[in-house]
């Protein structure tokens, strides 16, 4: 069993227990415990069941690499799946459960899976989509449903708080183990500006659980003195629980600080994304030990032999009574070590290698642990837990010559550099026979934008696996990127004492000549269950590309990204192809390293500040008349205003029969305004609009249509010329900033001599449009003496001066066909005017009304709105608009598009009226079906609808949409099909339904 | 996320407060031009592996556009400059032929 030892544990503090549950069973731990310490030390080994076959699953390492121990973890709104029990501080009342198993983790209906491994073969999924649909959806769909994902998905809406920080530096070092420590004091020293990560909560990383001395004293010596140095310096910054989570184009670097999970009652953000600019950036990102295949090595109680050692030395948590070390170098002899002078029993060392005679096997000889060189696991024995294993000759085929018990394995197959961060942004490998493993070339290191590189890898993410190496890798590292920056470095030589080690023997299948029976129970990729010989199938069936091969097993696709299973995983395949392991070459490293939270992601951007909110003026009246919001843009416009107990459908009614009998009220203040001015504004205008603007007067309005360079319409507008050199051109409510940028672009891009500026000043006026019968009776009773008689201001004129006492503009034009005044008055006035409206209006009734009001009276108008007539395949020429295209212009923006052969093939939709033969409004969206079908067996079609409404003026449904030679076809009666099957029989008409001589707005 | 420099208000600015514009150095085609080329220069990009020019605008600084020669394998960027040239500046050309000996500007 797994146990507390008695004595002993660096991190922990025994006199600050701790409760915790896991799967609701009330368990104790101590301050410092990770949850995977703790629950071991409760002799909790099984933790979890595996994604395909529900095999169950033990704690296998102590820390990010770990593939198994994901739990469910919090509850309600805290609640978050896949949480890694070894990168989990245990703190006061966490709760964890358990993931992927069904009813329980003891007992799992799922693990009958794992019986039909035949039929669950690499590739399963591949091969299951080929089948027929029926099969596919009958049987298959239900199970994988079943028993797909890991964790459960939360319910509640998350109640922490997440922020995001902002830094620029000079040098980030990724990392703070002693090779992090190291490089962060000479690049403290040479005065750079340092920020310095460790994910975990201590510094240090290995070097102390290994035992290492520095300049003679314990290596937590030199890790305290080092990191109290570096918090001295005003210039270094240092942050514990924060990950390097991704490097990216020209020194971007993403970080993930967890803030809080390890003091869930602090008042303070979880967690913290950092969005980092780095000059240099050193990556002491440490190396990962890579697990062995022989038969059962997924078995509870089999781990990475250094995580024994973590939690011995670190936590004196004993993973087992009796613990046997299988390896193929002199590391993992360490371990053993360790849990010798923890009293734990090995009963053997189990070597791989011919000969084992470095001065670690030999101090382990020494101290009585036996030493079987040349030999292998035949076979784990056990269920949930190991019982024993099964030896054998690594050279043979399996036959075993002895069998041990014990309750724990230890493996080791060797250490790889972690290159995830080198390898983000373009960093490449070389591979190293010696370790048998890829690490970081200097000569191919991400590029930033100066040309040179801005990645280094230190300590043994560069391939330096003894300690000493470590420090001088650090320390040449440190000095070069200080010298980089121009920095001038002193340094000390840090000496280390520890043994040498002789070199690993590669070994990636135990026994070597292991049958197929055994290679189907070596598991490489934990969590998706990924076997040894999942890989040989691949192989054989034709998937020689790594990247092909990890898709069709999904090796290394699970939470972990690989990180136990990739170089084992590449071995296998390039054994099965008779290459080398890097001629396989690996697959690609993507951010982040870890899995991050969602909540990081989005920090502080949700609920109310998701978004900034545009307002106009007239919001808060909006707000306090009740009205019913649509966003348009950033914007939030009134849809409608509600009263009482209305239906919005009344309230629309109601707002358009007030407006066309009396007086309604609009806030246009949204529309957008934009200002051409300067001696080529004429010219300039010519060539953003469809239409001749340089002709128009002074005092006058003008409807045009811009168009892109493609032909398309994109948006169309009241332009008004303010004075010979001004234009002031309205766009759509969304379109401003886009036209704006449409503007800029080619006048400073193409036509740069132009002598035009342009501004948008669409915020800085209110808009309101005056509308109805009794619009000029209400501007004449607020006075201020303009004349705004028919005669004095025309239709489409517009005039200056007083209304009341606000500076308005006065545009005489008409969305809605009946007469209209849009007044614009400065921003600042906005609100003033809209109630001297109201309360003039009184006797009119004057009526606020929304934009579902303006939607359906410009439909009975016929009045295109972009985006619902236009989609960025449409020109005006398909709208009936072909009198606002100038014929007399040579050039304009989409005038030579609009030549191409498809812009005047005449057999394009174009814009109608259309009214069902019942008075009923067609759907949204809905299609005109024409005889025959396509290629695809689909019913051909001959146009759709694209605005439909009830128009409360006419009493029946109104729509206009694009028709195939739809203006030759006035009168035909069409189908349009619903979408719950059912046609419905609709005439083509005009697109004008109401006042189509245009007497209403023109008086 | 990459880093340019603003050539008219001189800010090295963040990719974030930048907004791409494609190839740079087209020619426009209008009225009376041919169907072949207004369909290169409407639809026909050089999207090469290496040396690119392409344009970005200043759009959350400045609001100027502006031109940058930019590498699209490795990133680096020799050079930024106003975006009122036809062709790129000599002095980019031979920055980047400097670097890059075996192009050419084609
Ligand atoms: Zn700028």
């Amino acid at each position: 069993m797994s146990t507390r030892l008695g004595t002993g544990g660096r991190l922990i503090d025994r006199t600050h227990k701790l409760n915790f549950s896991f799967n609701g069973k009330r368990l104790k731990g101590f301050a410092g415990d990770t949850l995977a310490a703790a629950l071991m030390a409760e002799n909790q080994m099984l933790v979890g069941r595996s994604f395909k076959y529900h095999r169950p699953r033990g704690i296998v390492a102590a820390g990010a690499e770990e593939p198994n121990a994901l739990m469910n973890m919090g509850r309600g709104a805290k609640f978050e799946p896949n949480q890694r029990a070894t990168t989990t501080e245990l703190c006061e009342g966490l709760t964890a459960a358990s993931q992927n198993h069904w009813p329980s983790l003891e007992y799992d209906i799922g693990a009958l899976n794992q019986y039909a491994a035949r039929v669950l073969p690499a590739g399963f999924y591949y091969k299951t989509f080929i089948h027929p649909r029926p099969f596919w959806k009958h049987v298959f769909e239900p199970i994988i449903r079943q028993s797909a994902g890991l964790g459960q998905a939360p319910k509640d809406r998350d109640s922490d708080r997440y922020e995001h920080f902002h830094a620029d530096v000079d040098v980030l070092i990724i990392g703070g183990g002693v090779a992090g420590l190291q490089s962060a004091v000479i690049a403290g020293r040479a005065g750079a500006r340092v920020l310095l990560l460790e994910q975990t909560a201590h510094w240090g990383g290995r070097a102390p659980v290994d035992g290492v001395e520095v300049d003679g004293q314990a290596a937590d010596i030199w890790i305290n003195n080092t990191v109290q140095a570096l918090e001295a310096m005003p210039n270094v910054r240092l942050r514990a629980r924060c990950m390097g989570a991704g490097v990216y184009d020209h020194g971007s670097v993403l970080a993930y600080e967890r803030l809080t999970d390890h003091a869930p009652q602090t008042d303070a953000p979880r967690h913290r994304l950092w969005k980092i600019r780095a000059h240099q950036i050193i990556t002491a990102t440490g190396a990962i030990e890579r697990p062995l295949s022989f038969a059962g090595n997924d078995i509870p109680g089999v781990m990475l032999a250094a995580a024994i050692r973590d939690y011995v030395v670190n936590y004196a948590v004993s993973p087992g009574d009796r613990t046997v070390i299988v390896t193929n170098n002199d590391d993992a002899y360490r371990t053993a070590i360790a849990l010798h002078h923890a009293g734990l029993m090995v009963p053997c060392i189990v070597d791989a290698r011919p000969t084992a005679t470095g001065a670690l096997p030999e101090q382990a000889r020494a101290l009585g642990i036996p030493v079987k060189t040349g030999t292998a696991i035949a076979k784990v024995k056990g269920g949930k837990r190991v019982t024993g294993v099964a030896l054998c000759q690594q050279a043979g085929e399996g036959s075993v010559t002895e069998e041990i018990a014990c309750d724990a394995v230890g493996m080791s197959g060797g250490w790889s550099p972690v290159v995830h961060l080198w390898s983000h942004c373009g960093g490449k490998l070389n591979w190293e026979d010696q370790g048998q493993f890829f690490r970081p070339d200097p000569a191919r290191a991400p590029i930033s934008h100066d040309g040179n590189a801005f990645v280094s890898a230190v300590g043994s993410a560069d391939g330096h696996m003894l300690t000493q190496a470590v420090f001088d890798s650090a320390a040449a590292i440190g000095t070069e990127i200080a010298t980089r920056l121009g920095r001038k470095v002193a340094t000390e030589p840090v000496n280390v004492t520890g043994p040498q080690e002789q070199p690993l023997v590669p070994v990636w299948v135990m026994p070597q000549g292991a049958p197929v029976e055994a290679r189907s129970k070596m598991w490489l990729d934990f969590q998706n269950d990924v076997k040894v010989s999942d890989v040989q199938l691949a192989a054989r069936e034709g998937y020689e590309s790594v990247e092909h091969t990890k898709r069709y097993t999904t090796l290394g696709m699970a939470t972990d990204q690989g990180k136990l299973s990739n170089i084992n995983g590449l071995a296998i395949l390039a054994n099965e192809l008779n290459a080398r392991i890097p001629e396989v070459g690996t697959t690609t490293f993507r951010p982040p390293y870890t899995p991050i939270s969602m909540g990081a992601i989005a920090g502080e951007a949700r609920g109310d500040i998701f978004q900034p909110l545009r307002r106009t003026p007239l919001h808060d009246w909006h707000e306090d008349h009740g009205a019913h919001w649509e966003p348009v843009g950033h914007w939030r416009r009134p849809y409608c205003f509600p009263r009482g107990e209305e239906t919005h459908a009344q309230a629309v009614a109601r707002e358009i029969k007030a407006t066309r009998t009396s007086l309604g009220l609009l806030d246009a203040s949204t529309l957008g305004k934009i200002v051409v001015k300067g001696p080529d504004a004429g010219r300039f205008m010519d060539m953003l609009y469809t239409n001749m603007m340089s002709t128009l007067q002074p005092g006058k309005c003008r409807y045009g249509l811009m168009c892109s360079e493609n032909g398309f319409l994109m948006d169309d507008g009241v332009v008004a010329r303010i004075d010979e050199d001004t234009f002031l051109c309205h766009t759509t409510t969304g379109g401003a900033d886009r036209i704006h940028a449409h503007m800029e672009d080619w006048l400073q891009c193409e036509w740069w001599d132009w002598k035009v500026f342009t501004a948008n000043i669409t915020e800085q006026w209110a808009q309101i449009a005056v509308v109805g019968p009794n619009a000029r009776k209400l501007l004449q009773k607020l006075g201020g003496g303009m004349d705004l008689s028919a005669s004095a201001l025309p239709f489409m004129g517009w005039a200056e001066g007083k209304i009341g006492d606000f500076d308005a503009r006065v545009f005489r034009i008409s969305f809605s066909g009946e007469l209209s005044f849009e007044v614009a008055v400065p921003a600042s006035q906005g609100r003033a005017f809209w109630d001297a409206l109201h309360a003039a209006g009184a006797e009119f009734n004057a009526t606020p009304y929304g934009t579902e009001a303006l939607h359906v009276m410009r439909a009975e108008k016929g009045f295109i709105m972009i985006g619902d007539e236009t989609d960025g395949t449409v020109i005006p020429q398909d709208l009936g608009l072909g009198w606002a295209i100038s014929k007399k212009k040579d050039d304009y923006l989409g005038k030579r598009a609009q030549e191409r052969a498809h812009m005047i093939d005449p057999a394009r939709w174009k814009l109608v009226g259309l009214e069902t033969l019942d008075g009923s409004v067609l759907p949204d969206g809905c299609y005109a079906v024409a005889e025959g079908v396509n290629a695809n067996g689909q019913r051909n079609t001959q146009g759709r609808v694209t605005s439909t409404y009830h128009s409360p003026t006419l009493s029946k449904g109104i729509a206009i949409g694009l028709v195939l030679h739809g203006p030759d076809r006035m009168g035909e009666i069409i189908e349009f099909n619903k979408v719950d099957g059912g046609v419905i029989r609709t005439r083509i008409v005009s697109p004008v339904f109401y006042d189509p001589e245009g007497e209403k707005q023109n008086v | 996320m990459l880093i340019l420099t603003c050539p008219n208000c001189g800010l090295t600015a963040e990719e974030s407060e930048l907004a791409p514009g494609g190839e740079a150095h087209l020619k426009r085609f209008g009225p009376g031009s041919e169907d072949a080329d207004f369909e290169g220069y409407l639809f026909q990009r050089a999207n090469p592996k290496g040396v690119h020019f392409e344009r970005w605008r200043h759009a959350y600084g400045c609001g100027k556009w502006f031109l940058a020669a930019r590498c699209t394998v490795t990133l680096e960027v020799f050079g930024t400059y106003p975006a009122q040239t036809t062709e790129p500046p000599t002095e980019i050309v031979n920055k980047i032929k400097a670097k890059r000996p075996d192009w050419s500007l084609s």
